[in-house]
Formats: C-alpha cells, structure tokens, sequence
C-alpha cells in the first residue's frame, strides 16, 4: 500500500475565533493501481481530505505514511511527495501563468530541481499525454479554450511524474464530450502508465462508469467505502446524506421494489438494458 | 417536427413577430481576431444565422457545448451585444435603439455563470435593491419589491447576511431575485448552474420552474446539462453558431447522432429506453423520466 | 474560513452611537479632531478626554477593544514622544551624559502624546460602531457637493463598494493559488529578496488575470441590471436625518463651543 491514513483528524483555526472540525478520525488506504472516487455534498470534507494526502495542509492528529515512511516526520522531503502525489484543484486552469504551454507545464518539473533535459522531456510528454498538439506548445495559456486551458493544468501536474494522482472535481463546467475527453485520458493514464486516480465528483453517472472503488463522506467523516455496486444498494442511507444513485441504476431499485426478480445492481445503461430485456422476454413466454 | 400551433415557423407577418416577447432574425455577430500588430488574422463568426420566436411564459432552453456560440446569443437578447447583421427584437424593441436599452434591459433580465462576479453589494437586500435603484423606483417601492422578490426565491430570511457566506445555489437565487426585483417579463439564465453542485443546481432548476408557473415570467435557459431542458416546452440545439436542432425536449433527444455530433449527450433514462426499444421492447425512444419508463413498462 | 476576515473594524452592537447617521459621525470626528488644536492647557485635555469617554460609554464598545486601535501607531507614539522629552530646551532637572531632561520636555511629550491619542481613539471609534457601507454612504453623500466641480464621487464610492465586496473574494482567490502552486513544488520561503519576488509571480499573475475576469464580468452584470452612473439613480435605504442626529450634531458643536470661548 503507497498512501495510509491512521487516525487522521484535522481542524481549521485550531484554537481560534473560526475553529472547525473538518474531518474526524479518518483511517484510509489508498494502493497502487486504483482507480476510486470521492463523494459527499459541498462541505463534507472532500477537498481538505485532499490537501492532506500532499501534505498542503497538516493533520491536527493522526499519522499519515506515504510507502511506510511518516511524512510528518523529519527529514521527510514535502518535494518529493507533492511530486509522487500530484493534486490538480477544481478549476486548475486558473493557475496558468507562464508565458508559454510549455514552460508553464514545465514549471512543475523544475521546481523539482531535476535538469533541464528531463524537464523538457516531461513536459513534453505530459502534454502529449493530455492532448495537446506541438503548434500549441509555444502558444500563450491563457490563449487557449476552456476544455485546452484544463488539460494543460492536467500536464503541468503530471510532468511531475506522479504515483497517485488527485483530482478535485476535474470535469467542473465542462460540457458532455468534455467530461468525457478528461476521463477518457485518466482512463489511459492509469491503464499505461498505471497511474492510481482519485477523483472528487458530484456526477454519480459518471462515478458508476469510471471509478472501481468509491469513498462516501459526511460531516467530515468516511461512512461508505467499496466498490459502486455495492454502495448503491443503500439508496436510502446516501439519500438521507443528500446523494443520489445513478438513473439506471434507481430504475432497476424501482423494479425490484415492484417485486420484479432482477439483479439491481447494475450501473451502466448496457448492463440494465440486457438486464430488463432477460426479464421482459422471460415474462413474455410464461 | 410536429404541426405545433405554437412552433409553427412558416409565414408570419413582420407584425406578429415583433408581438413575440423575443424575436431573433436571421442574427449573426461576427468579430475579429487580431496579432501583436492589430492586423487582422481571422474573422470569427460566433453567431450564424439564427432564428429564434419566444412567446410571453414560454420556457425555452438552449443547448450547446462550449463555444456554440450560446452564450454570445444570450448576450444580443440584453442589448450586452448588438447583431452585426440581423436584428433582435424584446417585446417588440429592436435592441439597437439606444434609447430603450434600459427598457430592453429591464424586460429581459439576465443571470450569469460565476455566482459571485454578479453580486455587486455586501448586504443581501441591498443587493436585489441594486436593479430597481438604478431605474429610480422610489424607496418604499423598492424596499416592497426587495420582499417580494426575496420570498419568491426563499430567501428572506437572509436578507441581512453577506454573500459571501452564503452556498452557490443561494448567490444564484439572490441574483435571480436582484432581476426579478426589476418586473422583468422574461428571464435568460447563461449557463447559471454550470458552477453549482447537484443541490444547487436543483434549488435553481425549481426556482425557475415555480417563477414561470407562478408568475408566468418566460424563461430561456442556456445550458450544456440535458437534463435541465426535460422540463422545458422547446429546445433550440446551438453548434458553431447556428441552429442545429429544434423541437420538444421528445424530439430533440431523439436525434441522439447529431447531439453526438453537437459534443453533447442525451440523459442516461433516454438512453436505456432507446436500448430496450432496439430490442423491441414496447418502449419509445424519447422517454424523459424515470416514471414514464416504469409505466411503459407496464408495472 | 478566509471569508470570515471583516474589512474595517467593526463592533457589531446596538447602542445610541451605532444607530447615528453616519454622516453625523464622519462630521463629528472631523470636528473633535480639530478641536484637539484648540487648546493648550490641562483643562482642555480634560474636558477632550471626557468628552471622549462619554461617547465611547454610550457606544457600548469594550475599551480593550478601543484601546486596539491604538495597537498600529505605538512605534509613532513612542517616536514623537522621545524626540520631544530628549530635544524640547528649557529649565534642566536631570542630566546623564548627553541626555538632559527639562521640566518643560516632559510637559510637551504628555500633551502631545495625550493629543496623539485622542486623535486615534476617536477616529477610531467611529470605524468600530459604522459599517464600511454606511462610511462609504456618508461619505458620498458629505461629499457630494464636489460632483459641481465634476468629481466623480457617485462614481469612487461605488468603486469602494465593491472593493469592499471583493476584497475577501480575492483573499480566498490567493489562498488558493499559492496552494495550487505550492502542489507544483512552489517555494514561497526560501531565497534573498529579488528571488522571493520573482517566486511570488505564480501567484500575482493568475490573480491579476482573474481580478480583470471577474471585474469584466462584474461590469456586464452591472450593465444588464440597468447600472448606468449615479444619475437618476434613488436609494432603497436613503440617508435621513432624525432628531437624534440632529441633538447629535447639536452636541458637537456645544463642545467644540465651549472649548474654543472657555477654555484656553
């Protein structure tokens, strides 16, 4: 296991006026090769449970071990896990600032104080990795459009060479191909260069199609942790904490409250479909 | 497309268009790109072409991916924009009349993407006071639509409070409500639940909802999320500047390739449907709704 | 949690001085400032002292929290008071070296600080019981008699306004850059001057470009909400006097009165 949480609590404005509790004896492994979602309304501690995992902000209590060793304990370098655990935050786009997409990118890399050679390698592997064609490379970022200005931000933390990438809500105001482009590409990342991917999301849909393990918080706290198709079977719990299920997957709930004989865990539109059709056409010669 | 009363797009005189409460003809925008040295290196057409009739307490949503050119169009219907050939008519005004911008304005108001880039003061109130303040509505009057605005969007009892602390959904609802303080009779909401999380986005989508059965109040909504536009009367579908599509939310969503083709997605309850009717299930293509589709279903 | 940062220093409490038009307060203090140069004798100090204490009795602000305001200018304080114990000549009573302190030294360093301070505390009582919007109303309105010589005061108290609003906004904004840097690799800590400031443009930069973003933005939402200048424009909470203002006022002016005939 790459990345343990023991124990961790974390409070904001320890000891002041604005001291908030925001996250409460979480214990969490996150391995190599995973590929895993975070879920929880606005304010259930997603964001913060991030910034700890690259050790932007540090746990109040508890120890966090990045492959066995403690990263709060010294002499741990804070460069090289905020390298091996890359975080891009909502809307990463707004942090381009380089007067070009490649140095921007390559800013990440240099700060790592690697030379100059592998620095541009990087860079220039991450954004082929991303998308971006080489006429871009030399064009200012904040020239580019929305879905580019993204995966740009995308490269410039994966020119860092992460183990474990974190992203906080990656598709945000994308449109539906867009969303669909960014996934496809952590897909690759992780399937070829077997990148681990955590991802905050409020799509549930897209939670059901990508992700192989999900995280659910509330009130700061871990309350669900599994695969997707187990952790939608409790649609009541997850409503009670103002999540949904995917459509698909309530219509089948629905069916089967209705007393139909049908497996209800499915997540994608093929798997209900072939589902209800077995069904239907079962119906259908009784 | 169905012989729709309403939608009938063959010949109405000059006089009835301008009746519409917004009217587009034949609108396009063009501008221009220029390098370092302010040649011009390329001519951009943001808007081609485009025909749009909304009658008074339509709900009308626009879809599009990102850069359709939705939001551009969305500009011309508040005079933010003026068409560089075409017209847009509100209520009758060519928005071009520069003497009745404040009029157009105050008609078609508008609500923005960034919850907090539309909120100009630090106190709630004083915020939805801001529109009628600057018509000159006399204080009283204003102090009264400020009420009633904020009761329509459920907000009064934060009336007191800084925007800042309040959740996206209820910055939107306040800017909603800063418009609705104006007497608009139509409200165009650019892409106002792209930054909201799924609660925000439902508080928005039943404000709106209740404000155009309550109040009878058109509504445009711009949009990339399909699942917003089941609920609207007709959709228009934006790609490169022009009109790719038209019809009912049934209609529109079942032209799934050309949506593809737009870079957008029918919503996932279409998209089982139109699987169970490929396998000759007794199940239309175009369901809307989670219900609709357990009632083909015959349980 | 940035967002909870208050512009200003406001108290938040319901006293008398609280519910004054803010242009009784803003012309209040500039008076007792001036009245401060009035006088140069024990009695005047203390009649300005009293005064003072009265009108922070009735604002129901907490001393500690007065007393705060003075917290910025204690470097000035201790600055002017020592240049004048140590360089004010006349009648001698102590000498060590070359330090020698005169009898009339130490008279001016009590009187001047005394006035230093009156002069903090009571601007800063008006910041503690008004609003940054009600200062930023008063203001315009005080001033608007200047619009006849075409400055544009309807214009920069809006803008005050909404530096007002956007002030946290941005706050929050660098916060989170530096740390989106900072999960680059970013170092904001380490290096001599020029390279800490060549550090810092990671994060000037994007916060200058979504300043501009959100100012664009601003400025278009302000268009379509019929934002167009201070003409004809009315107010929804417009500024009136009452009859506790005008005692107010009518107080003002009774001590600055009787300050300048009685006391010397």
């Amino acid at each position: 296991m790459s990345l343990i949480l023991q124990n961790v609590s974390f409070t904001y404005d320890r000891g002041g006026s604005n001291e908030k509790q925001a996250l409460t004896n979480i214990d969490l492994e996150i391995g190599s090769q995973e590929f895993t979602a975070i879920v929880g309304h606005t304010g259930s501690g997603k964001s913060t449970l991030m910034q700890l995992l690259n050790g932007l902000e540090k746990a109040t209590e508890g120890k966090i071990y990045f492959h066995g060793r403690d990263i709060y304990e010294k002499g741990f370098s804070m460069k090289e896990l905020r390298s091996k655990v890359g975080l891009v935050f909502q809307y990463p786009e707004h942090q381009l600032f380089e007067s070009t997409v490649l140095k921007d990118v390559a800013f990440g890399p240099r700060n790592m104080g690697w030379e100059n050679l592998q620095i541009e390698l990087n860079a220039f592997q991450a954004l082929k990795e991303v998308g971006i064609g080489e006429e871009l490379f030399d064009s200012s970022p904040l020239a580019l459009s929305g879905g580019q200005k993204r995966r740009v931000a995308l490269a410039g933390v994966l020119a860092m060479q992460p183990e474990i990438l974190v992203l906080d809500e990656p598709m945000a105001g994308l449109d539906p191909a867009g969303r669909q482009d960014i996934f496809q590409m952590l897909s690759r990342l992780h399937q070829e260069r077997n990148i681990s991917i955590l991802f905050a999301s409020h799509s549930m849909d897209d939670v059901a199609e990508y992700a192989k393990r999900m995280i659910v918080m509330h009130e700061g706290k871990i309350v669900l942790d599994g695969p997707p198709r187990k952790i939608f079977r409790y649609e009541k719990e997850l409503k009670q904490i103002g999540l949904d299920i995917p459509s698909v997957t309530k219509v089948m709930h629905r069916l089967r409250d209705r007393g139909i004989e049908i497996d209800d865990s499915c997540l994608t539109v093929q798997e209900s479909a072939a589902e209800i059709v077995q069904w239907y056409r079962k119906g259908a010669i009784e | 497309m169905t012989g729709n009363r309403k939608w009938n797009n063959g010949e109405t005189n000059n006089q009835n268009k301008k009746a519409k409460i917004v009217c587009t003809e034949n609108l396009a925008h063009e501008y221009s790109r220029r390098d370092e040295n302010g040649n011009i290196i390329e001519i951009v057409r943001a808007i081609d072409g485009v025909d749009i009739e909304v009658e008074q307490g339509d709900f009308i949503a626009i879809l599009g991916a990102n850069g359709s050119g939705k939001s551009t169009f969305a500009k011309h219907l508040n005079g933010l924009l003026y068409p560089t050939e075409g017209a847009v008519y509100i209520d009758g005004i060519d928005t071009t009349q520069k003497e009745k911008l404040l009029t157009v304005r105050r008609t078609a108001g508008m609500v923005f993407q960034n919850p907090d880039n539309q909120i100009i003061s630090n106190v709630v109130e004083e915020d939805v006071g801001f529109g009628p303040e600057n018509l000159g509505v006399p204080t009283m009057e204003i102090r009264k639509r400020v009420l009633d605005c904020l009761k329509s969007v459920r907000m009064q009892s934060y009336r007191k409070r800084s925007p800042n602390h309040l959740s996206g959904g209820q910055k939107q609802r306040v800017a909603i409500a800063g418009i609705m303080a104006m007497r608009p009779k139509c409200i165009i909401l650019d892409e106002a639940t792209a930054m909201l999380d799924p609660v925000g986005r439902l508080e928005i989508m039943d404000t709106i909802r209740s404000l155009n059965q309550e109040e009878k109040l058109t509504i445009i909504l711009i949009t990339h999320y399909m699942e917003e536009v089941t609920k609207a009367d007709y959709v228009y579908v934006m790609q490169e500047g022009k009109v790719a599509l038209k019809g009912t939310p049934r209609e529109v969503f079942a032209c799934t390739e050309k949506l593809t083709e737009c870079r957008l997605t029918i919503p996932k309850i279409t998209q089982l449907a139109q699987e169970l009717n490929r396998a000759g299930l007794p199940v239309p293509g175009d369901v809307l709704s989670e219900e609709e589709l357990l009632a083909c279903l015959k349980i | 949690m940035i967002r909870d940062i208050t512009i200003g220093q406001y108290y938040s409490t319901d006293s008398l001085i609280h519910h004054l038009d803010p242009r009784v307060k803003i012309a209040g203090t500039f008076l007792y400032i001036i009245s401060l140069f009035t006088f140069h004798s024990l009695s005047g100090y203390l009649f300005a002292i009293a005064f003072f204490c009265g009108v922070a009795a009735l604002s129901q602000v907490p001393f500690s929290y007065l007393a705060r305001g003075l917290r910025p200018v204690i470097f000035m304080l201790v600055f002017t008071a020592a240049l004048n114990l140590f360089w004010t000549p006349g009648e001698s009573f102590f000498s060590w070296g070359i330090i020698e302190l005169t009898w009339e030294g130490v008279e001016k360093t009590v009187f001047i600080s005394l006035r230093l301070i009156l002069l903090v505390l009571g601007s800063s009582l008006m910041t503690f019981t008004t609003t940054p919007n009600q200062l930023t109303d008063g203001l315009e309105r005080l001033l608007s008699p200047l619009k006849a010589i075409r400055l544009p005061i309807h214009e920069i108290a809006m803008m005050m306004s909404i530096a007002l609003r956007f002030i946290p906004i941005l706050i929050e904004e660098t916060d989170k850059i530096m740390k989106a840097q900072a999960a680059r690799g970013a170092d904001f800590e380490t290096g001599n001057l020029i390279q800490r400031i060549k550090n810092m443009l990671p994060i000037f930069i994007p916060l200058f470009v979504s300043a501009i973003r959100r100012a664009g933005e601003l400025a278009l939402a302000m268009d379509a909400r019929c934002y167009h200048g201070g003409k004809g424009r009315t107010k929804m909470y417009p500024l009136q006097y009452r009859l506790t203002d005008l005692l107010a006022y009518a107080v003002c002016f009774f001590y600055v009165g009787i300050l300048i005939i009685f006391v010397p």
